[in-house]
């Protein structure tokens, strides 16, 4: 996305100062985005998540290939976020929270229903099993 | 506790904003005593009068307005004469009480009491400060509360536990000074070579040194002086008992503090032997509690999360107070295997790990060499991690996340294979640790 961003506004820019450089640098942008497609298209496919019964697992990353495990009777409190561009598509990114700043589980581009759904379906189940420090 | 307030309100010690000036009190007496010497002529000496009595008159109203009571299972203070402010603290919350005598504090024979809460949203009660004499009942009468209040709410042990005398208390060790100052030496070699260089330098050719040093360098070399003086202030003489509720611990130099470690309240131990103290055979205990990272401005010397329990111990002494803190200790420890040295050469022979039903201990450390145990019961979350190079080599690690922020437990480098088992493993230990009701 900010690839795409880069090259419109380099175009624009182009075409207002009538420079070559920044068309120039508008085709590279473009090249750019043409090349990473394929690797955009391999990250967003290893995000993933699992709800089991007393844990929920979060997968992200090609490179480094991370796996969460995040007990419901561990999650402090859940936060379901959409920035200016996640609304426009109509998604939401749900974020759990324990006592440890470590954790680091993310659920990027849910649909809004489901983001919504599973934040209900974790604070029951992290009510239910909730455990103290 | 002052008299005069109704229904049981209390208010603090009447010379709490002297002790809590710290340096600006120092500062007023030195400009006062400066008014002094400077003669006779009282109008030349107004704006400092002024400044003084401006800031005399803001915490004597400071104090005035501050109070504070015990209301049922929670501590109500307070505070604040435009912005006022009550806060509430639930003592069944309370993970520890420190009581901290800072230098002015001794002078005037008042002490604060901490009340490190749990819980991310918590944060730290202050009674500051509160006389000298007060502060043990006052604490004790705090922790039978905060014992009361917990058993209330889990209703799981008699009330008559309440009625049992706090204090008797066995001493485990004390903190040799001559030791301490070595340690705090041979851990910081590097700052202590350049400090020596300045100094050197500085006698040698005055002249030079000074224009190589002026501004940042001069700073610097201050803030890394302090950093030593405070680190060796912190832990001079720091005393290590085991009482009913927890190990004790005491000490310092000019600032005095002292605190609880309770044995539930421990989310994870860490042993740690800086390179230059291994061929003496020495290594420092610190533990992690649950309590949120100290705010700016509650004194430097708390900021840190860990909790050292001892600066520096023989190896035998470390391994005994280990022994009492983690009572079920994985013994057998696992090595990572051989390819593991292309990757980490350094870390390669430090690397290991181990468990049991109830602990998990990890190993690591370049040149010095840390050992972590967490309790499993407190584990928050497990992450599987694999890196580019990792995959390569087909290794993998698995992190355990707790709530302290010092320690860090990573099965690092593991077979891929083994990795796996081992997040599914512990992922069943640590599920079966916090179903099981706790042991205290």
């Amino acid at each position: 996305m900010p690839v795409v961003l880069a090259a419109v506004g380099f175009a624009v820019a182009g075409a207002v100062s009538g420079s070559t450089v920044a068309y120039g640098l508008a085709a590279a942008a473009l090249v750019l985005g043409a090349i990473s497609w394929p690797i955009v298209g391999r990250r967003f496919g290893s995000w993933g998540y699992a709800e089991r019964e007393d844990d929920l697992l979060v997968r992200r990353g090609v490179m480094f290939a991370r796996l969460s495990v995040v007990p419901y009777g561990r999650m402090q409190f859940i936060d379901v976020t959409a920035g200016p561009l996640e609304r426009s598509f109509g998604l939401a990114t749900v974020r759990l929270h324990t006592a440890a700043a470590a954790t680091d589980a993310r659920i990027p581009g849910l649909e809004r229903e489901e983001a919504a759904r599973l934040r209900d379906s974790l604070a029951e189940l992290g009510e239910a099993q909730a455990a103290g420090l | 506790m002052s008299t005069g307030a109704p229904e049981g309100w209390h208010r603090l010690h009447p010379l709490s904003p002297v002790v809590r000036g710290g340096r600006l009190t120092y500062g007023i007496f030195i400009l006062l005593f400066l008014v002094a010497l400077g003669g006779d002529k009282l109008s030349n000496a107004v704006p400092q009068l002024a400044v003084t009595i401006v800031l005399v008159l803001g915490g004597l109203v400071s104090w005035l307005v501050t109070r504070w009571r015990i209301e049922d299972d929670d501590l109500r203070i307070e505070t604040g004469l435009l912005r006022r402010q009550s806060l509430r603290f639930p003592l069944g919350q309370v993970q520890a009480i420190d009581v901290v005598r800072p230098g002015l504090g001794r002078v005037f024979r008042v002490a604060e009491l901490r009340l490190r809460m749990a819980g991310a949203s918590g944060g730290t009660a202050r009674l500051a400060y509160v006389a000298e004499h007060e502060v043990e009942p006052l604490r004790d009468q705090l922790l039978a509360l905060a014992r009361g209040a917990r058993h209330h709410e889990t209703a799981q042990q008699p009330a008559a536990e309440l009625e049992r005398p706090v204090a008797e208390e066995h001493l485990l060790t004390t903190v040799r000074t001559g030791q301490l100052a070595v340690s705090i030496v041979l851990e910081n070699w590097w700052l202590v070579l350049i400090l020596v260089g300045i100094v050197a330098g500085f006698a040698v050719s005055p002249h030079t040194a000074a224009r190589a040093l002026r501004g940042v360098g001069f700073v610097w070399a201050i803030s890394m002086a302090t950093f030593i003086w405070r680190r060796f202030n912190q832990q001079y003489r720091l005393t290590v008992a085991e009482g009913p509720d927890g190990l004790h611990l005491r000490g310092g130099l000019v600032a005095l503090t002292a605190e609880v470690i309770r044995p539930g309240r421990v989310q994870a131990v860490r042993l740690v032997e800086p390179f230059l103290w291994r061929p003496l055979g020495w290594c420092r205990v610190e533990v992690d509690v649950a309590g949120r990272q100290h705010r700016k401005g509650e004194g430097e010397a708390q900021r840190g999360q860990l909790r050292t329990l001892v600066p520096v111990a023989s190896r035998p002494l470390a391994v005994e107070l280990i022994d009492r803190l983690v009572p079920d200790r994985p013994r057998e420890l696992l090595p990572p295997p051989r390819r593991v040295f292309w990757k980490s050469p350094l870390r390669y022979r430090t690397l290991s790990w181990g468990r049991t039903e109830t602990w998990v201990v990890t190993t690591s450390g370049r040149l010095r060499r840390v050992v972590s145990w967490v309790p499993l019961e407190k584990v928050q979350s497990l992450r599987h991690v694999q890196g580019p190079l990792q995959r390569r080599l087909r290794l993998a690690s698995v992190h355990v996340d707790t709530a302290g922020r010092g320690v860090h437990a990573t099965l690092r480098d593991r077979d891929a294979a083994e990795a796996g088992r081992a997040l599914a493993e512990l992922t069943d230990l640590a599920r079966a640790a916090r179903r099981r009701p706790a042991l205290s």
